[in-house]
């Protein structure tokens, strides 16, 4: 159906929309690129090739991945048994997933820093029976990433799952594929789209998710100090180019993911529309 | 929807079509204990900590002068950031789901730009306008106006991070129902405001109040872009989740957490109304989509 | 003039929707605009209302040049193909909609409202209906009631898009005599958009034919009907055979009674009840064979196969009173004579 060009208002309701845009976000943004313009090359390549500065990104990135990751693998389960079985409590459950949407990133860190260090309930038992510590530790990032990634994972597998025409897996199961063939062949590659959709937008929150982070992570420079925490830390000691540099990249980045996590969901769109 | 009860599938559907029960009750597993070590633990253990010390320890760190500024604070800040990211979402959606114009996707990738930058930046960027070294902090120093570890900087953040929340629930949403209806009101003689109020608000109202929810959680929620421009000053600049931080780093863990039990009410409420406003909606588009249908 | 058009034209995109249409409607005329799907009709009808902005071109109602002026100006109503009645609104709240959104001077009292919609009610019959929501009603329920809300605003022009598409069969039967009686005693300049010819011809008392984006023809339905003035018209409208006459076998079209020696034209269009059938003295030598025929209530349509010419059989399609086929006693396969009594010429 064509549009209309009859509405009104149109040109204040784009004005507005413009002009807010401009006022909270891109003239913001674009101060932080001039900023570093500021900087000379030298300087800029200085800084981020400082140890320290590497350390940072290459434990937020690690930690990112590797959370996103896991949240993948569990998301898509949770997401299969909440579309596929039946069993006690399921809209509850299926409700709490958005749970870390809604809890403050605070509330978050600290509860998760109480609950995995080593005297905490599952730290100390982890800790005794396996060795292994969690809080205050690389892993305890991981560990605060994969909360925060999980409900990105179910939110967008459910929908392909619920609209996933099981007449498929019959039609498969008649021309005499088993359980699991019919899962490779037909379920899979229905779903996997969506589970990579859903590990990138974890992924992009992850490596900028601060307030969960670093109340578990110990923030031990050159060992469990994430990329926010260093910007934090520079602004504090007034190195405000530091922080710029370092911003810039993250900004660069999170654009970067914006653009392909909109291109997996435009090509999760039409493969949808064409199967 | 092919929901199975375990107990019964088997009788239900070959076995073929379904998993078997191993298979079925590991996944079950899986999920139930990656739920409950993630979701439920944390949950219950605010409660716990909380109470640590029993109701009277409770009650009186909430009475706290510092706790009830940080409230007042959080307060204020949903109060003036609400409105103004509603406002927003919804002239930005009506612009975009009722009209063509070139551009226009690459106006809705800026719009959810914010979801995608670290809070930490979203202060950060605030800071080098406003801030001492910021451009226009000569200015405002001489003028003696104060942005950053200010209330105005704490609101400047906030309206950074809820930016894209109610536009986002809407643009889909209008684009869904379609201008028809708001056609047929001003084919009838309905002016642009009373055709928006009375035909495209009942419409919209479910989403519109899901995404002011949504954006309602996160102004009272935020933690890091207002942890860069807030100072940290106890009773000033303190909002509830920032006063969560400082309580915590003080080994104050019983207001800490006390604290922090409102914000999980907060959540939990959150989860129950989202809940409740997706029934609704999807029952609304449900009855539209009939109708379109008959 | 109630409504008068001149030179509108509309594209979209690379399609051209409408070429340069120029029309005149009376006072009180009912009119159909008729066409394909994709002719523009629509499209003609939301730029009468205001819906739609032509790219250019003037639209006049009641001699008032109306281009510029919105939708909300117009005095006209609107009912919607899909009738889109507020869906969070009573019945009764639809209707007074148009009044209640009138500027506080020219508004109507809440009594006033109220009387007015239970006499629209009362003019759909349907009463009984006023505190439903329309998810409750049946489709022709709110078709009747789409009506009703476009009339409260008493409108100097009703406008109609596809005002029965969406009904079952049985039910667009009686709406279309009820909305013709309705038009009789409302007066009201009308102008409905349809893609079924029969459904043209059976409610107005004009006829304008579209395609691609022009007028083909405009008249009365027995002047569409009678005298097409275009290929596409005869076709359009009714059953029509066609035969080319070149390419026909002449011996055979002159037994038919079709002139062939100085042919008014290309094609001949002949109406399947301007075929009269007889039996043959001569059945060995008639090509034409009744295949099958069929029951149209008043009227048999026979359906004749003409064997033979090119090695390819075609069927033509004949029409006769029901006591006039029973009086000729046929059977399948008998071979039959044709005699046209009137045909079509076009180029």
């Amino acid at each position: 159906m064509p549009q209309s060009h009859i509405m009104p208002g149109f040109r204040p309701a784009l004005g507005f929309t413009l002009f807010y845009l401009a006022l909270i976000v891109l003239i913001p943004l674009s101060a932080m690129l001039l900023k570093t313009l500021q900087l000379s090359l030298d300087q800029f390549w200085d800084i981020l090739t400082n140890r320290r500065v590497l350390t940072s990104f290459k434990v937020s990135f690690g930690a990112a991945l590797i959370a996103a990751a896991v949240a993948a693998v569990l998301g898509s389960v949770i997401a299969w048994c909440l579309v596929r079985y039946l069993f006690p409590g399921k809209k509850i459950f299926d409700a709490l997933i958005d749970l870390p949407f809604a809890l403050p990133t605070a509330v978050a860190g600290i509860v998760l820093a109480t609950i995995y260090e080593p005297k905490g309930w599952i730290g100390k038992w982890v800790m005794e029976a396996i060795g292994v510590q969690i809080a205050y530790k690389p892993l305890g990032i991981v560990f605060a990433l994969i909360f925060i990634g999980l409900p990105f994972v179910v939110r967008t597998i459910e929908p392909v799952l619920q609209e996933f025409d099981s007449a498929m897996e019959e039609a498969a199961a008649s021309l005499g594929a088993n359980r699991w063939q019919a899962f490779i062949n037909i379920i899979l590659p229905n779903i996997l789209p969506a589970a990579i959709t859903g590990f990138a937008l974890a992924f992009a929150r992850g490596v900028g998710e601060y307030g969960s982070v670093i109340f578990i992570a110990g923030n031990m420079p050159y060992v469990s100090e994430i990329v926010p925490l260093l910007i934090i830390t520079k602004l504090e000691q007034y190195d405000y180019a530091g922080a710029t540099a370092i911003g810039l990249i993250m900004l660069i980045l999170s654009f970067v993911l914006l653009l392909s996590i909109n291109g997996l969901q435009w090509w999760m769109r039409r493969r949808n529309g064409q199967l | 929807m092919s929901a199975m009860n375990p107990s019964f599938s088997h009788r239900a559907k070959p076995l073929t079509l379904n998993d078997s029960a191993w298979v079925r009750y590991t996944l079950i597993l899986i999920s139930l204990l990656t739920i409950g070590l993630f979701l439920i633990l944390p949950l219950a253990t605010v409660l716990i900590a909380a109470f640590a010390k029993g109701w009277s320890t409770y009650s009186s760190s909430l009475a706290e002068p510092d706790a009830l500024a940080a409230m007042r604070l959080t307060l204020l800040t949903a109060a003036i950031t609400v409105p103004l990211t509603t406002v927003f979402g919804v002239s930005a959606a009506w612009a975009i789901a009722r009209f063509e114009f070139k551009g226009k996707n690459l106006l809705i990738t800026l719009i959810d730009l914010p979801f995608s930058v670290s809070p930490v930046i979203a202060g950060l960027i605030y800071v080098l306008i406003f801030g001492a070294q910021g451009w226009l902090g000569p200015w405002l120093s001489d003028h003696d106006i104060k942005i950053i570890f200010a209330v105005p900087g704490i609101v400047l953040a906030t309206l950074f991070v809820t930016f894209p929340f109610v536009a986002r629930e809407l643009i889909p949403l209008m684009q869904e129902i379609g201008h028809e209806e708001e056609e047929a009101a001003l084919s009838l003689g309905a002016s642009g405001w009373q055709t928006f109020f009375k035909i495209t608000v009942p419409n919209i109202k479910w989403g519109l109040l899901y995404g002011v929810l949504l954006c309602n959680a996160r102004a009272m929620g935020e933690f890091g872009a207002v942890s860069v421009v807030s100072g940290h000053i106890r009773g000033l600049t303190n909002t509830l989740p920032l006063h969560v931080e400082v309580s915590y780093n003080e080994y104050d863990f019983v207001g800490a957490f006390a604290s922090a039990s409102l914000l999980a009410g907060l959540a939990v409420v959150t989860l129950v109304v989202k809940t409740f406003l997706e029934w609704k909606q999807k029952q609304d588009l449900k009855a539209a989509r009939q109708a379109a249908a008959e | 003039m109630s409504i008068s058009l001149s030179n509108i034209s509309k594209q979209f995109g690379a399609f051209k929707a409408l070429d340069n249409i120029n029309l005149e409607i009376p006072e009180g005329e009912l009119v159909a605009l008729l066409g394909p799907s994709g002719c523009g009709k629509t499209t003609l009808l939301r730029i009468i209302a205001g819906l739609e902005q032509a790219d250019q071109g003037d639209v006049f109602l009641k001699g008032n040049k109306v281009t510029d002026q919105p939708v909300k100006n117009r005095q006209i109503g609107f009912v919607f193909q899909h009738y889109v009645l507020f869906r969070h609104m009573t019945v009764f709240d639809n209707i007074a909609f148009g009044l209640r959104v009138k500027p506080r001077k020219q508004r109507p009292n809440e009594t006033e409202i109220r009387d007015k919609v239970h006499s629209l009610l009362h003019l759909v019959q349907l009463d009984w209906l006023h505190d439903r929501f329309p998810d409750q009603l049946s489709g022709g329920q709110r078709q009747r009631i789409a009506l009703a809300r476009a009339l409260a605003v008493e409108p100097s022009v009703l406008l109609l898009d596809e005002p029965f598409g969406a009904l079952d069969a049985s039910v667009r039967k009686d709406l279309r005599l009820w909305l013709r009686h309705l038009h009789h005693e409302l007066n009201v300049t009308s102008i409905f958009v349809t893609h079924d010819q029969e459904e043209a011809m059976e409610v107005s008392s004009q006829i304008v034919v579209l395609n691609h984006g022009k007028i083909e023809q405009k008249g009365t339905p027995s002047e569409i009907y009678d005298q097409p003035q275009s290929d596409f018209v005869s076709r359009f409208i009714g059953q029509t055979n066609v035969f080319r006459i070149e390419d026909d076998d002449h011996d055979w079209l002159k037994s038919t009674g079709i002139i062939v020696d100085d042919p008014q034209g290309v094609v001949a269009h002949v109406r399947p009840h301007n075929i009269s059938v007889e039996k043959t003295a001569d059945p060995g030598n008639s090509p034409v064979y009744l295949k099958d025929w069929q029951h149209l209530g008043g009227t048999i349509r026979l359906e004749l196969n003409r064997d033979g010419h090119n090695g390819s059989a075609t069927t033509i399609y004949a029409e006769m009173p029901n006591e006039q086929f029973k009086d000729l006693a046929l059977h399948k396969g008998d071979r039959v004579a044709l005699r046209i009594k009137h045909a079509h010429w076009f180029n």
